[in-house]
C-alpha cells in the first residue's frame, strides 16, 4: 500500500468533534427541560417548557445518532471498546431516549393520560444525560483493553467516580435548559428561569471543580499532564470562569440571550480541556486516535458524502431555529 | 443452566431487526404510493387523489416516526454485541451505515418537512417533488443496508490484512453477487406491503361504508398494482433463489428440507425437520419439483445438508418454516390479486363481503412474509456472520456475559413493547378517524410541533376532541 497522501484522521477528529459538540449543546439544552420538569411551577410552564424544543429535539438528537455511525467509520475501535464495555449504560440510555421520545409524540395528544407521559419525559431524560455522564467519567478513567478489545467487565464504569460525573451531567444540562428558557419564555416561568440558573451556575461550578481536582487522583496521566509544569492548557478553566461570570453577570441584568450564549461557551471550553487533558488518546490509556483510525480509502470514501451533505444539514438546522425564533407563549406553541 | 450470550444476542437481534424492519418496509412502499397519488392529483386535478393522499401521509408520518425511534437501537447493537465483527469489517460497514444515516438525515432535513407541512404553503409542483424525493429517499437508504447486508452473505472486494478487513474494491463490496436479487427482492416486498395495507383499510372502509367513493378508486387502483407486483415478486423471488443456490447452497438445501445431495429432488410441503438425527418426519411431498423449480429440469442436482459438516449446518426447522410461511404467504397474494381481477365486472371487488374482509386479514401478511423472509435468509446463512469467512460465534463481543444479554434481551422487548402498542393503538386512531378526518385543516395544538407525527391530527385517546 502507499501511504496516503494525506492525513485524514486529524479532519476525522474534528467531524467527530464537532458532532459531538453540536450533541451535547443541542440536546443538551431538550434534556435540560426534561431534566428541569418535575421542579416546574405548574402544568403550564410544563407545556411552554416541551414546546419551547418540541420543533428541534428530534434533529438535535439525529446528531447522536451520526456521530454513532461515523465513530464506526472514522474510529472503529472507539465505537468496539466503548459500547461494550458501557453495555448496559447504553442500553440504559437507549431505552431511556425512546421513552423521551415517544412522551414527546404523545404527550399533546393526551389528556388522561398526560401525567405518564410527563413522568416518561422527565424519568428518560435524567436517565440518558446520567448515562452521558457516566461515559464522560468512564472516558477519564480508562478501558481495561488487550489486543484492540475490552477485557473489563459488566459493571467496571459504574463506579463513585462516573456516578458523580453522571450527577455533573444532569446539573450541567439543567443548565443549559434553564438557560435556554430564559431565552424562549416570559412572564413568570421566565422569572422562574431566572430564578434557579444561579443555583444552577454554583452547582456546576462546584461539580466541575471536585472532578477537577478527583481526575488527577484516579489518572497519572492526566495529572502529568496538567501539573508537571507551566501549561498553557492553564488558561481553559479561567476560561470556563470568564464565562461562568458572565452567566451570572446576565442573568442579574436580566438579559434574555446571553445567559445561553455563555452557558454554551462553557461547554465548549470544557469540553477542549477535557480532549487536550488526554490527548492524543481516544481510547485511554492505551489508543491513541491514529490506532482508532479506519483505512484511509474508507475515511475519503465517506467524507466526501459527508462534505456534500454537511452544508445542507447546517443550513436546515439554522432555518428551523430561525423560523422557531421568538418567545413561546403559555396557552399556546410557537407560530 | 449456562446463559449463553452467543444464543442470548443472536435472539435480541434477531428481535430488534425484526421489530425495526417492518416500520422500513411499510414507509418505501407507502412513500411511492403517496408520491403516486400526488402525481395523480398533480394531472388530473380531482380532489379525491388529494384527499386519499393527506389520509396515507398522515399514515406514513406515525409508521416513519416511529421507524425512526426503533432504528436508533440498531446503530448501536452492532457495536454493543457484535463488536468484534464490527471492528473486524469497519472499514467497509462504517461507511457503508454511516451513508444510510446520513441519507435520513438529508431526507428529513428537507423534503420530509414539505412533504409533511408544506401542502398549503409551496406550490403544488414543489409538494409533489418533495414527495418523489422522500420516496427516492427511502431506496437509497434501502440501498445501503441491502449492500452492507449483501456483503455478509456474498462477501467480495475486501481484503484481509492482519485481523482487518480492508475495502479492495469499493464497487465489487457494494455490489456483491446476490446484491441485485437482494434488494429488488426487498423493493417489490415493500410495494406489496403498502398495497396489501392500503387494500386491506379501504376495504375495511367500504365494510363500513364510509367515504365509498375515495375508497373505492384506492382499492381499485391498488388492485391492479397489485395485479403486477405480486406475480412479479415470484419471478424475483424464483431468480433470487437461483443466486443463493450458486452462492450458498446449504441454505437452500434447508429452505428445501433436503439432507442427501441428490438428482430428481422432490419438493417437501409438509415436514418435521430432524436436526440431531439428519432426516425429515412426516414429509408430504411432489416428486422431482425441487429440482426442476431450483435448476429448471427434472433431473437436475441439488446440494444436501450433509454436503457440509454438522456444525456449519443453519437450524434447518427455522429456515424450512419460514421459507414456507414466505412463500405460502405470497401464493395468498397473487391469489387475492387475481380474484380482483375476477370480481372487476360489475364492481363486486367493492363490494363482495367475503371478498372485503379477505383483504382486511391480507393487510398483515405482508409484515409476516417479510420477517419470515429475512429469517430464510439470515438464519439459513448460520453459523456464519460473515458466509465463509467470519462466524457469529467469532463476531461477539468477547467481553460480553449471558447475564449481561439476558438484561437488555428483556429490557428491549419491554421497551419495544411500551413504543409498539402505543404507536400500533394511535395508528388504529387515525383509521377509525379516517379519510374524513384530513377534510379538516385546522390548526390544533399539537400541530405546533413539526414532528412527522405532528402531521396526525387524531387524539390518543378515545372521545378526547384534542
Amino acid at each position: 500500500m502507499n501511504a496516503p497522501v494525506f492525513d485524514l484522521t486529524l479532519i476525522w477528529v474534528g467531524i467527530i468533534g464537532f458532532g459531538l459538540v453540536m450533541y451535547v449543546i443541542l440536546d443538551g439544552f431538550d434534556l435540560g427541560q426534561g431534566i428541569l420538569y418535575p421542579f416546574a411551577p405548574d402544568e403550564q410552564a410544563r407545556d411552554v417548557m416541551m414546546n419551547s424544543v418540541a420543533p428541534v429535539w428530534d434533529a438535535n438528537e439525529t446528531w447522536l445518532v451520526l456521530g454513532g455511525a461515523g465513530l464506526l467509520a472514522a474510529f472503529p475501535l472507539v465505537y468496539t471498546v466503548f459500547l461494550p464495555a458501557l453495555y448496559i449504560g447504553v442500553f440504559l440510555m437507549l431505552a431511556a431516549l425512546i421513552f423521551r421520545g415517544v412522551a414527546f409524540e404523545f404527550r399533546f395528544k393526551a389528556n388522561k393520560s398526560r401525567y405518564l407521559w410527563n413522568w416518561a419525559f422527565a424519568g428518560g431524560s435524567f436517565i440518558a444525560t446520567f448515562a452521558q455522564g457516566a461515559v464522560v467519567g468512564t472516558y477519564i478513567q480508562g478501558f481495561e483493553t488487550e489486543n484492540f478489545r475490552y477485557v473489563g467487565g459488566a459493571l467496571d464504569w459504574l463506579t463513585p467516580f462516573t456516578v458523580f460525573t453522571g450527577i455533573g451531567l444532569v446539573v450541567g444540562y439543567a443548565l443549559l435548559g434553564s438557560t435556554w428558557l430564559i431565552l424562549k419564555s416570559e412572564g413568570y416561568i421566565q422569572d422562574w428561569a431566572y430564578k434557579i440558573t444561579p443555583r444552577l451556575l454554583v452547582a456546576v461550578l462546584v461539580i466541575f471543580g471536585i472532578v477537577g481536582i478527583w481526575s488527577p487522583m484516579i489518572d497519572d496521566f492526566l495529572k502529568d499532564r496538567w501539573f508537571s509544569g507551566v501549561t498553557l492548557l492553564w488558561v481553559l478553566p479561567l476560561i470556563t470562569l470568564f464565562f461562568a461570570g458572565w452567566i451570572y453577570r446576565a442573568v442579574k441584568k436580566r438579559q434574555e440571550g446571553y445567559p445561553f450564549v455563555a452557558t454554551l461557551g462553557l461547554f465548549v471550553s470544557t469540553f477542549v480541556a477535557l480532549v487536550f487533558s488526554k490527548w492524543p488518546y481516544v481510547v485511554p490509556p492505551n489508543y491513541t486516535f491514529w490506532d482508532a483510525a479506519s483505512a484511509h480509502e474508507s475515511q475519503l470514501f465517506l467524507l466526501l458524502g459527508l462534505l456534500f451533505v454537511i452544508p445542507f444539514v447546517l443550513m436546515y438546522s439554522a432555518w428551523s431555529y430561525w423560523v422557531f425564533r421568538g418567545k413561546v407563549k403559555a396557552g399556546e406553541g410557537y407560530h | 443452566m449456562e446463559l449463553d450470550p452467543l444464543l442470548l444476542s443472536r435472539i435480541q437481534f434477531a428481535f430488534v431487526v425484526s421489530f425495526h424492519a417492518i416500520f422500513p418496509v411499510f414507509t418505501i412502499g407507502l412513500a411511492s404510493y403517496i408520491a403516486l397519488l400526488e402525481g395523480l392529483f398533480f394531472k388530473t386535478n380531482n380532489p379525491a387523489w388529494e384527499r386519499l393522499a393527506k389520509f396515507w401521509t398522515q399514515v406514513f408520518a406515525v409508521v416513519f416516526g416511529m421507524g425512526v425511534v426503533s432504528g436508533i437501537v440498531m446503530s448501536f447493537q452492532f457495536g454493543t454485541n457484535w463488536s468484534n465483527f464490527s471492528y473486524a469489517t469497519a472499514n467497509f460497514l462504517g461507511p457503508v451505515l454511516s451513508y444510510e444515516v446520513i441519507t435520513a438525515f438529508f431526507l428529513e432535513a428537507g423534503f420530509l418537512g414539505v412533504m409533511l407541512f408544506g401542502r398549503n404553503k409551496v406550490p403544488k409542483g414543489l409538494h409533489l417533488f418533495a414527495a418523489c424525493m422522500v420516496a427516492l429517499g427511502t431506496f437509497i437508504s434501502a440501498f445501503w443496508i441491502l449492500s452492507a447486508n449483501s456483503l455478509m452473505q456474498t462477501p467480495a472486494g475486501l481484503e484481509l490484512r492482519g485481523e482487518l478487513y480492508h475495502v479492495a474494491s469499493w464497487a465489487e463490496a457494494l455490489f456483491t453477487a446476490s446484491f441485485f436479487y437482494r434488494f429488488w427482492h426487498m423493493v417489490i416486498a415493500s410495494f406489496l406491503t403498502g398495497g396489501f395495507v392500503v387494500a386491506g383499510v379501504s376495504a375495511w372502509f367500504l365494510l363500513k361504508g364510509r367515504e365509498v367513493e375515495a375508497n373505492k378508486k384506492a382499492l381499485s387502483m391498488t388492485l391492479w398494482l397489485l395485479l403486477i407486483i405480486a406475480p412479479s415478486q415470484l419471478l424475483i423471488g424464483d431468480y433470487h433463489g437461483l443466486s443463493t443456490l450458486e452462492h450458498q447452497p446449504t441454505k437452500v438445501a434447508a429452505m428445501e428440507g433436503n439432507w442427501e445431495r441428490g438428482t430428481g429432488v422432490p419438493l417437501i410441503l409438509f415436514a418435521i425437520p430432524d436436526q440431531e438425527n439428519e432426516k425429515n418426519h412426516f414429509e408430504i411431498k411432489i416428486p422431482k419439483l425441487a429440482s426442476l423449480i431450483l435448476t429448471h429440469d427434472f433431473d437436475g442436482e441439488l446440494p444436501g445438508l450433509l454436503d457440509v459438516p454438522a456444525e456449519e449446518r443453519p437450524p434447518v426447522f427455522i429456515v424450512f418454516w419460514a421459507f414456507r410461511i414466505m412463500v405460502g404467504l405470497g401464493v395468498l397474494m397473487i391469489g387475492f390479486a387475481f380474484a380482483g381481477l375476477f370480481l372487476r365486472a360489475g364492481g363486486r371487488f367493492a363490494s363482495s363481503p367475503w371478498f372485503l374482509k379477505g383483504l382486511v386479514a391480507m393487510s398483515v401478511s405482508p409484515f409476516i412474509a417479510v420477517v419470515a423472509g429475512w429469517f430464510v435468509t439470515e438464519v439459513g446463512r448460520a453459523p456464519w456472520l460473515v458466509y465463509g469467512l467470519m462466524t457469529h460465534a467469532e463476531g461477539l463481543t468477547p467481553s460480553l456475559t449471558g447475564g449481561m444479554a439476558l438484561f437488555t434481551l428483556i429490557g428491549y422487548i419491554l421497551v419495544y413493547a411500551v413504543i409498539f402498542s402505543a404507536g400500533v393503538y394511535y395508528l388504529m386512531r387515525v383509521f377509525q378517524a379516517g379519510i374524513e378526518a384530513t377534510d379538516d385543516d385546522k390548526e390544533v395544538e399539537s400541530d405546533h410541533a413539526k414532528r412527522p407525527l405532528s402531521a396526525a391530527h387524531v387524539p390518543l385517546e378515545q372521545g378526547d376532541k384534542a
